[in-house]
């Protein structure tokens, strides 16, 4: 197997898992670990992880928000880890936004380790990776593992957060194709469309359901015109937003008609023949 | 006797050294109506918090178990404000959002382990409030077990979580939802109803003293089981 | 410089006066259908001091997706503007969401993110 760049010579990554990984997206966990398993890439849970303090705090004085970012990646480098790989495009923003800034800004950490004054100092040392980034070193491993090719034309949704800021893109961020490599790759047809990276209205739905459903319909049926038979992506709340309220959507938008939605790791584990 | 120069409230009092500082503030005059329970550790009504001269930290512990220092400035906190959630245990279901429905403000909880330093008993207060989070009911359960309920925790909390109630609820859940049924005590609970001891008992019942005594010293102990 | 202006300022630490109103933000932002005031537009009356700001929906509708910021030509990042606003509301101790009301079963993702952009 050619050697991945981004993971040196380890085939062992540091996992950060996140709430939602453990509830509502088991099945997301679940897939991550068996088709990486197949890739020969080991995903290891870390011991002791807490909520990564999503969304990322913007306030410049807004330190406290990203202690439990920041109290991760020391669990990680206590570990003995200097990358961390982490499911959820809102943690792995969380976790990479609060890590450039333990790099650039020294004023921010000096008041942050001093705050934590039970935990080592922290320097910004555990580099936030997503899963995608790997996954795109390793197109050629993943055709090899194809069993049943997909058959159905994807349409691959990336939402913000694994785009947005430009500092934490996992790809180019106003038209990413990572992907719709691994779709064609596992043996689907990928289908492009201009919303992929419009965001599905996030937290939103705690309170303002509407906007939600909104973005919903506008996103689906979007994809749906471009040819889309599914979406597949990789953000637990993308997921939440886009599938579990198209009922509602349906009963809002009367001309709506939905589409199943994937984590990218489920197509991966279809194409692979890997039982759930 | 050596004093210690301590501060109630902000007045200045000379107490023995070596008191608790239950025990000091007795001395000093004040008189427990609420904030003192067992003196022993247990109960969790006499919350306390205080500073040390030229220290910025601030401490919590329990009056009952502390011992007085010099310079110590302290205050009582006999009750802490916090709404419990109202559940029929019966009827509720345990699953990952249990916790978090009954108890949103848990979603606000920022890492920030004030609460864990905060605690008397040094329980890991904020991973017992993080696996509530992500729906983790029984490794709340079993981190938060030696909770006294103090509420130390929850007047120091800057997301204002009422930690100690979520964990009750999480050990209630473990209790009659997750802990293994204890097999062994159906079977002797159904024994005894079927009147399989009715026979030994009687036969106790009109034991002397003494011969009850040399039957109780020669019973069988069963080996404690590692758990 | 109005208070308004430099909370705002010294909260998101952008430059407001940079934008020069061309409605890039406004015209990617894919909540402004719920919005009742512009991204470009907020920025104008914060700029004016108009404290009416903080009491629209536009601030609460963001959802914090940072296509208005990626967008602008200025590299204004109306994202943080956007959090300043939240802020100035939140740190006075007014939540904009009563949490107790909020929809059961939500991801704890959805939950965790609502209560730090609409609690304080």
């Amino acid at each position: 197997m050619q050697p991945v760049n981004i993971l040196g010579d380890k085939m062992e990554i540091a996992y950060y898992p996140g709430c939602t990984l453990k509830t509502n997206a088991k099945e997301f966990e679940e897939t991550a670990i068996k088709v990486f398993e197949k890739l020969g890439v080991r995903l290891k849970e870390i011991n002791k992880w807490y909520c990564c303090g999503t969304v990322y705090s913007l306030a410049t004085d807004n330190l406290m928000y990203r202690l439990a970012a920041i109290r991760n990646l020391i669990r990680a480098k206590e570990e003995g880890y200097d990358k961390l790989v982490t499911l959820c495009s809102i943690c792995y923003n969380t976790l990479k936004q609060t890590n450039l800034m333990a790099k650039e800004d020294e004023d921010a950490m000096y008041k942050i380790n001093s705050f934590m004054d039970e935990e080592p100092d922290y320097d910004g040392s555990v580099e936030v990776l997503h899963p995608l980034q790997i996954l795109n070193e390793m197109m050629d491993e993943v055709k090899a593992k194809v069993k049943k090719p997909l058959d159905k034309k994807y349409a691959a949704y990336y939402g913000c957060l694994l785009l947005r800021p430009k500092e934490v893109a996992i790809d180019e961020y106003e038209n990413p194709s990572v992907m719709e490599r691994l779709i064609e790759a596992l043996g689907g047809s990928a289908v492009d469309f201009p919303l992929k990276n419009e965001c599905c209205g996030s937290y939103n739905v705690a309170c303002n359901k509407e906007a939600v459903i909104d973005a919903n319909y506008r996103i689906i049926t979007n994809a749906r015109k471009n040819g889309a038979e599914a979406i597949v992506t990789s953000c637990p709340l993308c997921h939440f937003n886009l599938k579990e309220i198209q009922k509602e959507v349906k009963k809002a938008y009367p001309d709506f008609v939905g589409l199943p939605v994937y984590y990218f790791t489920e197509i991966m584990a279809m194409a692979f023949g890997v039982k759930k | 006797m050596k004093m210690v120069r301590i501060y109630i409230m902000g007045k200045e009092y000379r107490v023995p050294e070596g008191l608790t500082i239950m025990k000091a503030m007795e001395y000093a005059g004040y008189r427990y109506i609420r904030g003192s329970g067992c003196r022993a550790g247990f109960c969790g009504a006499c919350a306390t918090v205080y500073r040390k001269e030229g220290e910025y930290k601030l401490h919590a512990d329990l009056a009952c178990q502390t011992t007085v220092e010099d310079g110590m400035y302290l205050v009582q906190l006999p009750f802490t404000p916090a709404n419990k959630a109202i559940y029929d245990l019966e009827k509720i279901r345990v699953d990952d959002k249990t916790l978090v429905n009954f108890y949103p403000e848990i979603a606000r909880c920022v890492s920030c382990n004030t609460c864990t330093k905060a605690c008397p008993q040094e329980l890991d207060v904020m991973d017992y409030i993080q696996a509530s989070l992500r729906g983790d009911v029984a490794k709340a359960a079993e981190l938060s077990f030696d909770c006294i309920q103090c509420g130390l925790c929850a007047m120091r909390c800057p997301a204002e979580i009422a930690h100690y109630h979520v964990a009750q609820l999480a050990r209630r859940l473990y209790g009659k939802y997750i802990a293994p049924r204890a097999k062994h005590l159906e079977k002797r609970v159904k024994e005894i109803e079927e009147g399989k001891f009715d026979k030994d008992m009687k036969k106790m019942m009109k034991m002397s003293i003494e011969e009850l005594r040399k039957l109780y010293n020669a019973r069988d102990i069963e080996p404690e089981e590692e758990v | 410089m109005n208070w308004l202006l430099s909370k705002v300022e010294e909260l998101s630490g952008e430059n407001l006066y940079a934008c020069y109103q061309c409605g890039k933000c406004s015209a990617g932002c894919p909540m402004v259908n719920e919005m009742d005031l512009l991204p470009n537009q907020v920025i104008l009356l914060v700029i004016r001091g108009d404290e009416s700001v903080v009491d629209t929906k536009t601030p609460w509708v963001c959802a914090q997706c940072y296509q208005c910021g990626v967008r602008c030509p200025k590299n204004v990042d109306i994202t943080k503007i956007m959090e300043a606003l939240r802020l100035i509301k939140l740190r006075q101790n007014i939540d904009h969401i009563k949490l107790e009301k909020v929809k059961k079963n939500l991801p704890q993702i959805a939950l965790v993110s609502a209560t730090r952009k609409y609690t304080g």
